[in-house]
């Protein structure tokens, strides 16, 4: 195979990888020949990604026909601005939790257990990619399902049997915003008579009955929204992280809901225009109102926790209110916020997740009383999550300042400098949980669990030292990001091919 | 150019703070003072010009060296290095390395060259003195002041992305008249210590130690003040907010039992001066802002220097604890005179020169309600400062005064070297007129200004022998606004929760039924709370069903 063709076939090998490593590892089932399979994979997928992101920042779109077959009948793979974008994110996640897992993994998991849960990370990646990268709407729902039952798998490996709990009702629920789904890809079918999602939208504007089409809209936003954890169906997340093994939530806060996020978005402006056909008390409005409520209630929420996987997690449902926000907002700065804070959300709670995941694994316990003092044992360890914290804030300097920043402007450029001062007043509810957590792991004397912890070891550290330094580079050096992000929402908006 | 942004006042503190954390020792110590020490020849060596950064778009100026980011910054630079000489023998590594972050944003708002740099080293300014706070074990106090400052910083935010549309990110005056410039002037202020926040001064600093506090009360309000003059100089709207300041102030300073409280609200009485000034906005009266900002951070140091020594050396700094210590602590008495008398701008001292241009500033531009009201609060000030504090704190007699520890000798040569500055002013006003021109032409030292000014302190003396009685302190807590927001919500919650109580028993007189509700109530709490997210898996079916019904619905309107 020459190098050419390997490019033509990149949009599907992206997903390929990880789907053939996972499938090797399952194969072979050696504890010591997982993990160098599963990095080698996720290496794989994020040159890909790559590779694809340079081809498109110079050709524009990429129509991949899968099999050969015309877009009519087949599967059309599509990467353009905006999902590329998903995709770097997505295989830079994965490779960076799958270097992560290395330790974490082997002290959480049972031995015999362990290729099962690189399989599931390799598999769960694969379903995330391939959401992202497909144009078809039915293939969309099967790469949904398939990334949905590896992360119930995930989840259930979890060491306490809480986990089988969170695991079942993530299971229930995922299951029903799949079913929603695919009950408005069915109806989108019925009036269109294609699956295809460029086809839809050229078709729309000729269909005769709207009652199908509205239908179809409404069960496929809740059903994005649910695997999203857009409030008030944020109720399955908390849990799920919270007991998931540290790994996995690893990779879940930074990818999964970020790929749904990025359905949403694919649906409202390139199916339904939520942003311009709507009447007065539009779509727009209520996202608005349940993004706020996301930023307010699950941030508040957060205060109160006393499992810093927990707290993370309502934080995590907070800040998908940020980005929701921004897609609701629906102008260039917003959309360009929203995006670049899918990225940086991604990077700084991973962070976040693996110093708490470091955490564990040396003291066996996340309850932040035990974490008094920790600080001190595990500096490193403790500047990370220190960093995350700033971020989380919207600190200037962090990667969390130049998403906010966008946001503010977009808000301003609408006309809603309301939107602006909430967006804003929010932080302040950052800042008390961050507070807490930072003043816990810094000030307060150290306790039991923390004399007896040590630093992390090495192979913990490397990457939640790397994805700390990248919080704080894409908050100073933010041209790169800003530049994709802003194509992204230019082509949502389609101004741009 | 380059070097002016390389050669940024802030950067030898930035990485001297690195430093300091990652050092311990005799290098540790020296890294601490040199850095401030480097920080004071940059000040006046950074080149003029702008060198201009482009982020997102956007071309920010992180350094523009001009006269008065020059004057700021050698007040703020004098003051670190003092500080840090004080601070010698502070064991926490984690407030040494604080104070020098915290020394390096305000060296960064005052050379600032546009909004978003500034917005950026306000924040970090905010973030090392709340770490500033946070190494003594202050939590509480340390969070109430993040958020204090959490609040002024959004409102900075909010303002200068609406203010991006007219005019970009350029500092220039801003007339109180929209929105946008309303939101920075009210960002600004809450940093200034205005009403109806001020009281955040005298909650935070106090929790500082005995050496975080001489470096919380130079650099955050001066910051503000040195932001007030190139944004909104004239603004009229400033000149009742400092008045209200001045009097708060010395209201407070004048009941306030413990020292660092009382220096406390007086640094909110004194940065009222400036805001006045400020808001009469003649070059004079700008000048005159900045002169007794500078003058300002020394009396205030000197005066911070010498409560933390007598709380290091006694571990109290309550008024009624003390007395009878002029005996044994000669040098920190006369410390704390000085310091004293500095600030009631007694003649000879650096706090007539500048106090003497904010009244001739007052007096030129005819603003003769401000001009009585100050000069009231000047003789006022020699009560509280001049006379209150080292009459109760040293000098009266008292049978058994509370020991007092040895303390080491750099925190006397830290005193020295601030009452030096001090005494140098005074006796030669020129020094200050140098530095800021625009109040050259203030006669100081003539006899009939010093005999008024003496008039003026004779009989403020007078008055606090014969209210010796009333002004002694007394322990108790001083009723402050930040009762609203420290004490009152719990109390409502309380009193709700008891009224609720009361209210269900009356109605249903089964005890049964009311504990039963306060149960549900407690459940509810919970569920908020700690609780939350543990819902059953039908909750969130019914949730998305409905939410599916209610998009049903928006979409068929």
């Amino acid at each position: 195979m020459t190098l050419a063709v390997l490019q033509h076939h990149l949009p599907v090998l992206v997903v390929l990888m990880p789907l053939l490593g996972g499938l090797l590892v399952a194969i072979i089932r050696h504890p010591a020949a997982s993990w160098p399979i599963a990095i080698a994979a996720a290496a794989a997928s994020l040159a890909g990604a790559l590779a694809l992101s340079r081809e498109v920042a110079a050709n524009g779109v990429i129509s991949y026909a899968l099999g050969g077959f015309p877009s009519e009948l087949g599967i059309e793979y599509r990467v353009d601005a905006v999902n590329v974008l998903i995709l770097v994110v997505v295989s830079f996640m994965a490779l960076a939790t799958l270097v992560f897992a290395r330790l974490s993994v082997a002290s959480e998991i049972d031995e015999g257990r362990q290729p099962w849960f690189y399989t599931m990370m390799l598999v769960a990646t694969a379903g995330l990619l391939g959401m992202a990268v497909t144009g078809d709407a039915f293939n969309a729902f099967v790469f949904l399902e398939i990334s949905s039952l590896a992360t119930y798998t995930l989840i259930a490996l979890g060491r306490d049997r809480r986990a089988l709990v969170a695991a079942y009702q993530y299971l229930i629920v995922g299951t029903i915003g799949a079913t929603f789904y695919v009950i408005g890809v069915g109806l989108l079918y019925l009036a269109t008579g294609t699956l295809n999602l460029e086809l839809i939208a050229e078709r729309l504007p000729e269909v005769t009955s709207p009652r199908a089409l509205l239908a179809a809209e409404a069960f496929i936003l809740v059903g994005i929204a649910l695997k999203l954890a857009l409030f008030p169906l944020h109720a399955w997340l908390p849990n799920a992280y919270t007991y998931a093994p540290s790994a996995a939530t690893v990779l879940l806060a930074s990818t999964a809901t970020k790929v749904a996020v990025y359905l949403l978005a694919r649906y409202i402006f390139g199916i339904f225009g939520l942003h311009r056909e709507f009447g007065d008390i539009s779509g727009a409005s209520l996202l608005i109102l349940l993004s706020l409520a996301a930023m307010f209630l699950a941030s508040a929420a957060a205060i109160f926790q006393n499992d810093v996987k927990r707290l993370l997690a309502f934080s995590s449902i907070g800040q998908i209110g940020y980005i929701t926000l921004g897609i609701a907002i629906a102008n260039s700065d917003a959309l360009t916020g929203a995006f670049l804070h899918i990225a940086n959300h991604a990077v700084l709670k991973g962070a976040a997740f693996m110093a708490i995941g470091a955490i564990l694994y040396r003291c066996g316990s996340e309850r932040l009383d035990d974490l008094a003092g920790i600080g001190r044992a595990m500096p490193v360890t403790g500047a990370v999550l220190t960093i995350a914290g700033l971020a989380l804030i919207g600190v200037p300097g962090t990667s969390g300042f130049v998403s906010k920043w966008y946001l503010v402007a977009g808000a301003f450029d609408a006309g809603k400098g309301w939107l602006a001062l909430m967006i804003v007043a929010s932080s302040f509810l950052a800042v008390l949980y961050v507070g807490r957590i930072m003043e816990i792991v810094w000030f307060r004397p150290p306790g039991r669990v923390a004399l007896a912890a040590a630093e992390a070891p090495g192979g913990l550290l490397v990457p939640m030292v790397a994805l700390a330094t990248l919080t704080v580079l894409l908050g100073i050096a933010a041209y790169w990001p800003a530049e994709m992000a802003h194509s992204a929402a230019e082509a949502l908006l389609g101004v741009r091919p | 150019m380059a070097e002016t942004l390389l050669l940024a006042p802030f950067w030898p503190l930035v990485v001297g703070s690195l430093a300091v954390a990652f050092t311990r020792g005799a290098l540790q110590n020296l890294v601490s003072v040199a850095a401030p020490l480097l920080a004071l020849v940059l000040v006046w060596t950074v080149p003029e010009g702008s060198a201009t950064v482009s982020w997102l778009g956007m071309t920010l100026t992180p350094v523009a060296p001009d006269a008065t980011a020059r004057v700021f910054g050698t007040a703020f630079a004098f003051a670190a290095i003092a500080g840090a000489i004080f601070a010698l023998d502070q064991k926490s590594t984690a407030e040494r390395a604080a104070v020098l972050l915290y020394a390096a944003a305000a060296q960064g708002v005052v050379f600032a060259g546009d909004l978003l740099t500034l917005f950026v080293f306000w924040e970090v300014m905010a973030i090392g003195s709340t770490l500033v706070i946070f190494a003594n074990g202050a939590a509480r106090a340390g969070i109430r002041y993040a958020l204090m400052h959490a609040f002024g910083g959004v409102l900075l935010f909010a303002g200068i992305a609406a203010s991006m549309g007219s005019g970009g990110l350029a500092l220039r005056a801003f007339s109180a008249d929209s929105t946008a410039s309303l939101l920075i002037l009210a960002g600004v202020l809450v940093n200034a210590g205005a009403p109806p926040v001020s009281a955040w001064v005298a909650d935070a600093y106090p929790r500082a130690s005995w050496s975080g506090a001489v470096f919380l009360s130079a650099f955050t309000t001066k910051a503000a003040v040195a932001v007030l003059i190139r944004l909104f100089p004239g603004e009229s709207m400033l000149v009742p907010i400092g008045l209200v300041m001045a009097v708060y102030g010395m209201v407070y300073a004048l009941i306030e039992n413990d020292i660092r409280r009382v220096l406390s609200y007086s640094i909110v009485g004194q940065v009222g001066f400036m805001v006045v000034a400020v808001g009469i906005g003649t070059p004079l009266a700008l000048g005159a802002a900045t002169a007794h900002a500078f003058v300002h951070i020394l009396y205030k140091s000197l005066l911070m220097m010498a409560a933390g020594t007598v709380l290091r050396a006694t571990g109290t700094a309550r008024l009624t604890a003390l007395g009878g210590l002029a005996r044994s602590m000669p040098l920190v008495t006369a410390a704390m005179i000085l310091g004293g008398l500095a600030l009631a701008a007694l003649p000879l001292t650096a706090g007539f020169v500048s106090k003497s241009a904010i009244m001739q500033a007052l007096a030129e531009d005819k603003a003769a309600t401000a001009w009585f009201l100050l000069t009231a609060v000047s003789a006022g000030s020699l009560l509280y400062a001049g006379l209150r504090l080292p009459w109760f704190a040293m000098l009266r007699p008292k049978v058994d005064p509370v020991a007092a520890a040895p303390v080491p000798v750099t925190m006397f040569a830290a005193m020295a070297l601030v009452g030096a500055a001090i005494l140098a002013i005074g006796f030669v006003p020129s020094l200050l007129t140098s530095l800021v021109p625009a109040i050259a032409d203030v006669a100081v030292l003539t006899p009939d200004h010093i005999l008024f000014q003496i008039m003026l302190l004779v009989a403020a003396a007078i008055c606090f022998v014969m209210l010796l009685a009333i002004l002694a302190p007394r322990a108790a807590i001083t009723l402050d606004a930040d009762w609203l927001w420290r004490v009152a919500p719990a109390m409502i919650g309380h009193r709700a929760s008891a009224a609720w109580r009361a209210a269900r028993l009356a109605l249903i007189p089964a005890s049964d039924a009311a504990r039963q509700e306060n149960r549900l109530l407690a459940r509810a709490w919970v569920r908020m709370t700690s609780d939350a997210g543990n819902w059953r898996t039908g909750d969130i079916a019914l949730a998305a069903t409905a939410l599916l019904g209610i998009v049903l619905l928006i979409a068929a309107l």
